[in-house]
Order: structure tokens, then sequence, then C-alpha cells
């Protein structure tokens, strides 16, 4: 009897995942509507693909996706750094001063109503002279990040005793390799979650990215939004599934190479 | 067990007890100058004087907070009584969003669970599924679920098909389809985290339970749980706080008939009224909510650890 | 160091956006311009435009009022908010000598009420705002705003209304009959009391959404603009748009040279080639709307210039602009719609 199972947990998985790419698959039929309509059937076409990557938006959506990319795998990445740094300060640092007005700061992020921040962080920028563009995007983004990645990885660190490192440092290891060659391998699925979950979050930011981004500065949320205005055309359905393909695909590879590195090593 | 904000003050900690500053000087700088300073800024606004169609006089008041309040009735000139509309709207959305963090926990445990008894090889991926529906943006996902759940939607075609039901429900613009938005909306900020904790979980505790004749409901109740609480605890506020400040459910699926925190809010700074201070004020009024909440649970923690 | 990167790369950024010459920046509505005109403007004249979006007109205000001013040369707001941005000192002012094409303005639309004589802005497209009903649903007679605010039995429950203070109080108030802007305390009483009473019969608030609900069939009737309407009768959705026996409202999207414009002499090219009657007839087929320029008519596509929401029965009455109050007054009727919404 595997004392790891609990009857039913299999099904609720199932059920969390169709519940989850259920509505994906609205999208990806939709982005073969023949018509200029999201909701009403019009026959089987590829136009709104051949309209995203040559039509005449195609450049912006282009320009667009790649902003959004690259926005958010440099913020997450930051931010994921700078959580895990304060992480081990806060699980493992023991008593200090100061230390419930740092987690109240940590999370301030989550605090705030993002339009709030939108409205302040606009204000600031403008203020010290800083140009909203790239740059201020990317700073708001890491900002509002860390909370995302850092109570993962902090949780995660509650459940590692201390001991292991504690060996390590017997068998005089410096600090820093207990730290690389120990604790970080066991942090792992912790650093993971954390840094997907600021990934995602920052992929779909709009409210702030909105009001700290500059002129012809577009990320996919704010194109998006924007295009509501005259009603959601199945491109957006489109420029979505190209988005979900891309995700899938680089599960995909992550997979094997995964796998062949193992394979390599055994 | 040890809350998000305790540390294990053993000697666990020595290791790290001399470089906390360093550590989180990234942490105090970032948020320090790009979030403290904007939000102490927000929150001087909120006393001061509403400048017509945005922006603020320079003149100290309270009329913000006297507004959020005090009810002056339509003409502001009846004797004030006690303000129950934005009492209200906070309160509603309070409920919204714990019921939506409860159903995203009832169904975010056993997945993460699942996910985190999986071979080790092939966790990452599970997690990776979880999340590929987030590349799609929020709008999207919110306007494809409406579609699905609509009067003459997949949906209640299918119930109906299967024999379940008669007539179609008539989930769109209820409580229950912004309840079920939010939980679509934030279902990985749960599960990751409670993964997160799960995966370091010791299953000698689970078989020493067993021994001990404990059932497995028993044992997860009165084991795991506990084991796994920071990440729960993790996950719930990751789902909850955001959720509190949501519109694009409340108003997609709810139909938006009634304001809800984020868009009494958002309608400060873009809508007609144009009231920053307002604004200001009412967030003001849910970040001090929170925090007081964040802050008791942190103080009950390092209680419960001290013992 | 960290510090002094990010001061330099400001500089840099700072430095990036300073007037090059041969360029323009233009803050606008998203999708509301084909990029094939930018294009063609672009190969007219030799200057790079850049375009940041809104999504909304109070979005673009504030955002302009939190520190975006000196970034754009020219923005598209609506008609009220040309008057509130005039006021707020937002705009700057041209004459007409400096467009070769001012001459091709409508002339009804040449003295209008939020820019009298037309000194910062030029007319981009126009439309009105009532709503429409699905006639599979209802097939009496539907000129009436009573469709929305006192429904007939078959369309109650499946409204739809516009997600937005100004369209819904000024529709409301022409409903009654009574002002817009008005003090009169009897009135707005009974405004605030026909609102709330007809809020029972309204399934939701959304603007963003109106084409959807009527398409996919959530909403038998609802508030819509009239370009939007034409469009959800494209997709194949049997409602008709009324025009509104006791009235309706009017909007007017307008391209205003913004002050401490960067490349103000662009700005002005860029005005006076959206005057151009062919260019304007551009963005009416692209938007499907209505352009405020004259000649367009040849350049038109004949599903827009014959669209039954771009042509009024001959018998519908004029529409009106949402008026624009003052804080007092506005103040009432932010009452009204918080105690709406509540």
């Amino acid at each position: 009897m595997d004392l790891r199972r609990y009857p039913g947990f299999l099904a609720v998985t199932i059920a969390c995942l169709v519940i989850l790419y259920a509505p994906l698959i609205v999208v990806t039929i939709y982005s073969f509507n023949g018509s200029t309509s999201i909701t009403t059937w019009g026959g089987f076409s590829w136009r709104w693909y051949a309209d995203v990557f040559t039509g005449p938006e195609a450049p912006r959506f282009k320009a667009a996706a790649w902003n959004s990319l690259t926005i958010a795998l440099i913020a997450a990445t930051t931010a994921t750094a700078i959580a895990t740094a304060a992480a081990l300060a806060m699980v493992r640092g023991g008593r200090f001063r100061g230390k419930q007005a740092t987690f109240a700061l940590i999370n301030l992020p989550l605090m705030v109503p993002e339009i709030v921040i939108a409205v302040a962080t606009l204000i600031f920028f403008a203020t010290i002279g800083l140009t909203t563009g790239y740059l201020t995007i990317v700073i708001a983004h890491i900002t509002f990040c860390i909370p995302f990645a850092y109570l993962p990885i902090a949780a995660r660190m509650q459940g590692i005793e201390a001991h292991y490192e504690q060996a390590a440092r017997d068998l005089y290891a410096t600090r820093w390799q207990a730290f690389r060659l120990i604790l970080l391998p066991l942090m792992v699925p912790g650093i993971i979650s954390g840094y997907l979950l600021a990934f995602i979050i920052s992929l779909d930011d709009f409210i702030i990215t909105n009001f700290v981004k500059g002129a012809g500065m577009e990320t996919l949320p704010t194109a998006i939004f924007g295009s509501v205005k005259q009603g959601i055309k199945p491109n957006i359905m489109a420029i979505s599934t190209i988005m979900l393909a891309l995700s899938a695909l680089i599960v995909t590879l992550s997979y094997f190479i995964n796998r062949s590195g193992q394979k390599a090593r055994a | 067990m040890a809350g998000p904000v305790a540390g294990k003050g053993s000697a666990a900690g020595a290791d790290y007890r001399g470089i906390v500053g360093p550590l989180l000087l990234p942490t105090w700088v970032v948020i320090g100058i790009f979030l403290v300073i904007p939000v102490g800024l927000m929150a001087t606004y909120s006393f001061l004087t509403k400048e017509f169609r945005g922006g603020v006089i320079w003149d100290f008041t309270l009329a913000a907070y006297d507004q959020f309040f005090l009810n002056r009735g339509l003409f502001g000139d009846e004797p004030p009584s006690i303000e129950w509309t934005y009492l209200g709207i906070f309160w509603r959305s309070i409920w919204q969003a714990g019921v939506a963090t409860l159903i995203c926990l009832i169904v975010g445990f056993p997945t993460a669970w699942f996910i985190a008894t999986r071979p080790e090889r092939t966790r990452p991926i599970w997690l990776f599924l979880i999340t590929i529906p987030y590349w799609v943006n929020l709008l999207i996902r919110t306007v494809s679920l409406k579609f699905l759940i609509r009067e003459n939607g997949p949906l209640n075609e299918a119930l109906m098909g299967i024999g379940l039901i008669d007539t179609p429900l008539p989930l769109v613009n209820t409580n229950l389809a912004v309840q079920l938005g939010l939980f679509y909306s934030y279902l990985p900020f749960m599960v990751l985290p409670i993964y997160a904790a799960v995966e370091r979980y010791n299953f000698a505790l689970t078989e020493a339970a067993h021994d001990l004749y404990a059932s497995r409901w028993v044992t997860l109740r009165e084991i795991v749980i506990p084991a796994v609480k920071p990440g729960i605890v993790a996950g719930c506020i990751l789902v909850f706080v955001p959720s509190l400040g949501a519109f694009l459910a409340p108003d997609l699926l709810g139909g938006a008939k009634t304001f809800m925190i984020g868009s009494l809010i958002d309608e400060q700074f873009k809508g007609s009224q144009g009231n920053w201070p307002f604004g200001a004020a009412a967030a003001m009024i849910l970040m001090t909510l929170v925090m007081l909440v964040l802050i008791l649970y942190a103080r009950a923690a390092a209680r419960s650890e001290a013992r | 160091m960290k510090k002094l990167i990010l001061s330099s790369t400001a500089l840099a950024l700072l430095a990036g956006a300073a007037h090059a010459e041969g360029k323009l920046s233009v803050y606008h509505w998203f999708e509301y311009i084909p990029q094939e005109l930018v294009d063609k403007f672009t190969a007219e004249t030799g200057i790079e435009v850049t375009i940041d979006t809104y999504d909304s007109n109070e979005a673009m205000l504030a955002s302009l009022k939190a520190g975006k001013m000196g970034q754009y040369d020219v923005a598209v707001p609506g008609d009220y908010m040309v008057e509130i941005m005039a006021g707020e000192g937002l705009l700057d002012s041209f004459a007409p000598a400096d467009l070769p094409n001012f001459g091709n303005i409508a002339p009804q639309w040449l003295d209008v009420p939020f820019d009298p004589g037309r000194k910062s802005s030029i007319p981009y497209q126009w439309g009105s705002t009532a709503f429409s009903v699905n006639r599979d649903v209802y097939q009496g007679d539907i000129n009436t705003l009573a469709m929305i605010f006192d429904p007939p039995e078959e369309l109650r429950g499946k409204i739809n209304v516009l997600d937005s203070q100004g369209e819904v109080l000024a529709l409301a108030s022409i409903y009654m009959g009574i002002p817009q802007c008005n003090t009169d305390r009897e009135q707005l009483k009974a405004l605030n009391d026909m609102l709330i009473n007809a809020k029972q019969h309204w399934a939701s608030f959304g603007s963003d959404t109106a084409k959807d609900v009527l398409v996919s069939g959530d909403a038998a009737a609802g508030m819509i603009y009239n370009g939007f309407s034409a469009k959800a009768r494209a997709e194949g959705a049997n409602v008709e748009y009324a025009y509104p026996k006791e009235g309706f409202v009017v909007w007017m999207d307008n391209v205003v040279l913004l002050k401490d414009a960067p490349n103000r002499d662009n700005a002005l090219k860029f005005m006076n080639f959206l005057l151009d009657p062919e260019n304007a007839a551009a963005v009416t087929n692209y938007a499907a709307y209505t352009a405020g320029v004259t000649g367009v008519e040849p350049f038109l596509d004949d599903a827009i210039k014959n669209s039954p929401e771009n042509n009024p029965p001959a018998d519908a009455p004029a529409g009106s602009f949402i008026a624009v109050c003052d804080e007092e007054t506005q103040k009432l009727y932010d009452a009204i719609w918080t105690n709406l919404k509540k």
C-alpha cells in the first residue's frame, strides 16, 4: 500500500487540468475562425495567422511579443535572485531588528492595488526625470514580482533542516560551498515555483505596464487590452495560440534536454 | 510550525546570521525606492484636496476619509451617518476573494500533492502544465471562460446532453461566476507554493503514523497539513490578496453591476470622477487591513514557534 | 555602480526622446488608425511615426497628468475630453493657416461646443451612442429610450448598459427630458430613482463587451456605439440600431495638438494629412464610423456609406454631446453613479 496516495487526488488533478485548459481550447478553435467574431463560427481559416505574421500590424505584434518575453525573463530572473537572498536572511538569519518590517516590505507590492502602484510609480518616475520606456517597465516589474518569487521560496526553505549544511560545514566546507552544494539544490523546487509565478505575473501585467510604458513601447497585454475597444478579433486568439505553442515547445525541449542530460550521466 | 516570517531561532540560523544585511539589501533598495516612496506619496495624497478631474491640490484635509466613512446624503448637506456604501463594497470583495481562495485550496492542495509524489524527473513537467495556460493573457482567458459557461454555451449544452439538467444554468453575471473566474485567475499561485512545501515533506512521518494505526485522513489532518502549512499560507496569501483588488473577473463574469474594491479604486484614477485622494484613501484602508491581518498572523506564528 | 548604470541609462533614454528631426509621437487608441495610412504618411513626408496607445480617455488624461506631458505631439481625445484637456492647459493651439486642408473640415464640425472655432483640435471620427435590440427577441417599435430604462417584458433581465458614467447618465437625462449638468434637486432625485428602478432589469454593465454580448446572445438589447453595432450585425447578430425619439448621444474623437509637443511642425503636418478626404476616408473604412471632413464620399466603401447605423432616418431627432459640468455639479452626478453601482 502506497501511503503517498490519497483516493480522489488524481481525479482532482485531472479536473484541475481540464478546467485550466478548457478555455484554451476555445481560444485555439476560434483562432481558426473564418469570420471576425469570437463568438460565432464562420468556417475554418488560416487568415488570422496570416494577419499576425504578415498583416499591417505584424511588426507591432512581433515587437510586443518580444518585449513581453524579454521583460518577463529579466524581471523574473532578477526578482528570483533578490527573493532568494531575502529568503535566506528571513528564514536562516535568526532574529534581527526590523524583521517584521522587512516581511511587510517584501509583501507590500501584493497589498497595494495595481492602479495605485501604476499612478504612483509614474508620478515618481516623472519627478526624478526618468523617461518612461523599456527600463521603467523592467524596474516596475522586478518590484512587483518579488513577493511572488519570495513566498514559495521561503515556504520551501522552512522545510529544509539545517543539519545537512552543518554536516558540510563540519567537514570544512565554506559557507558559500555549503550553500551552493547543499542548500541550493534542496531549494530548487521552491526556486522553480517562484520563478514560474514571477514570470507569468510579469507576462500578464497590464495595469502597471500601461502607465509606465513610453511612446512606441507595447507589450502583449497592452496591445490586447487596447484592441478590445474595437472588439476582440480572432487575431488576438491566434497570437494567444502561438504563445501557447511556444510555451509548450519550450517545455518539451527542456524535457528532452533534461532526459538526455540524465542519460549522459547514467 | 513556523510561518513565512519567522525564522528558526536555532543554531540553523548561525550560518547566515552575520550577513542578513547584505542579503536583504537588494530587497530594501528595490522595494524601498521604487515602491515605498511612490506608496508614501499616495499615502500623502489621501490627505490632500482633490483637484477636479484628477490630480491633487496641496491643501491638507480629511475629506477623502470623510467620504469613505460618513454619509452626508446625495447632496452632501444631511447630518452625517455611517456610510455603508464603501464598507459594503469592501465586505463583498473580501467575501468573494475568500470563497475563491477556499476553492483554490480545495482543488490546489490535492493537485500539488499529486505532483509532488510523481517521479522526480517528471515533476517540472507537471509544474509547467499548470503554468502554460498563463502564457495566454488574463483577459483572453476570462473571455473564453465566459464563452464556456454562457447560457447557450458548451458547458450547459454538455450538461443538458447527458441529462444532468433540463434548463441551462444561468451562470454568467452571478457571484458564482466571479468566484470561478477568480479561482481560474489565481490557481497556480496556490498550487506552486504548496508543491514547494509538500515536495520536502518527510514521508517517514506518514509511515510512523500509519504504524500507529492512524487512518490516511487522520494522518493528513494531524501530520501532513501542519508540516506543509508554510506552503498553504503562502498560497492563500498569493491568491487572496490579489483577488481582493481584481476587477477583470468581476467585471466580465459578474456583469459589473456593483463596484468591487478594484473597480472602485480604478474608477477614481481612470474614471470620469477623477478623485485621486479618495482612490488613494481607499487603497490605504485596504492596505492597512491586509497588513494588519498579515502582521497578526506573523505574531501568532512567532509565538507558536517560541513555545 | 548600479545607480551609475541606472542614471546613465536614464540620460540615454532622455536623449533618445529628445526631438530629432523627422519624428512624430502619437498618443492614440489601439487599432484606431490603419497601419497602411501611417506608412503612407511616412512615405510622403519622411517623418518617422511612433504610436503609443491608451484604452480610455480618462486613462490618457491620468497618465498625461501624472507625468507624460512633453512626450507626445498629438493625442486623440473624445469631445468632452478636448474641453477638459483645454481647461487643464494641456493643449496647444494653431492658426487655420497652419493647416492648408483646414477648409476641408465639414462646416457643422467647425464651431463645436468643446473647441469653438477649432483652435487646437481637428475632427477625427464621429458617431452616436444609443442602443441596439435583437429583433428575434423583440419585434415592436424600438425607437424610444424606454427600451433601456423601462424595458418591455421580453427584454427584461437581458440588457447590457455601457459601463461608463458619462454615457449612461446622459442618456438617462435625455430619456427623462431633463438637461445635463442639472442642479435641480427634485429632478436629480427622480433621475437617481429612475436609474435604480431600471437597474433591476439590467443583466450587466460592459463597454468593451458591448458588441460581444449582442452577438453571443447573452444580451437581447444593449447600449452601444453605432459603428460597434454595425460590426455586431456584420458578425451575424440580428440587431437593429435605434435612433430613439427622445434623442441620443453624439460623440466625436478629435486630433489635438498637445502642449510642449517635441515635434510641433510634424504634428501639424500629420493633422493636415488626416484632413485630406482620401486619408480621412481610409480611417472611416477601417473604423466604420464617420469622418468629419467633406469630400470623403468617393473614397468610402459601399458597406460603410450605406450602413443603417451611419444613416439616421429622416425623422430622427438631433443628438447631443455629453456636457462637461463644473466641479460642484459633477459631484452630484458622481454620487448618483456610485449610488447606482454600490
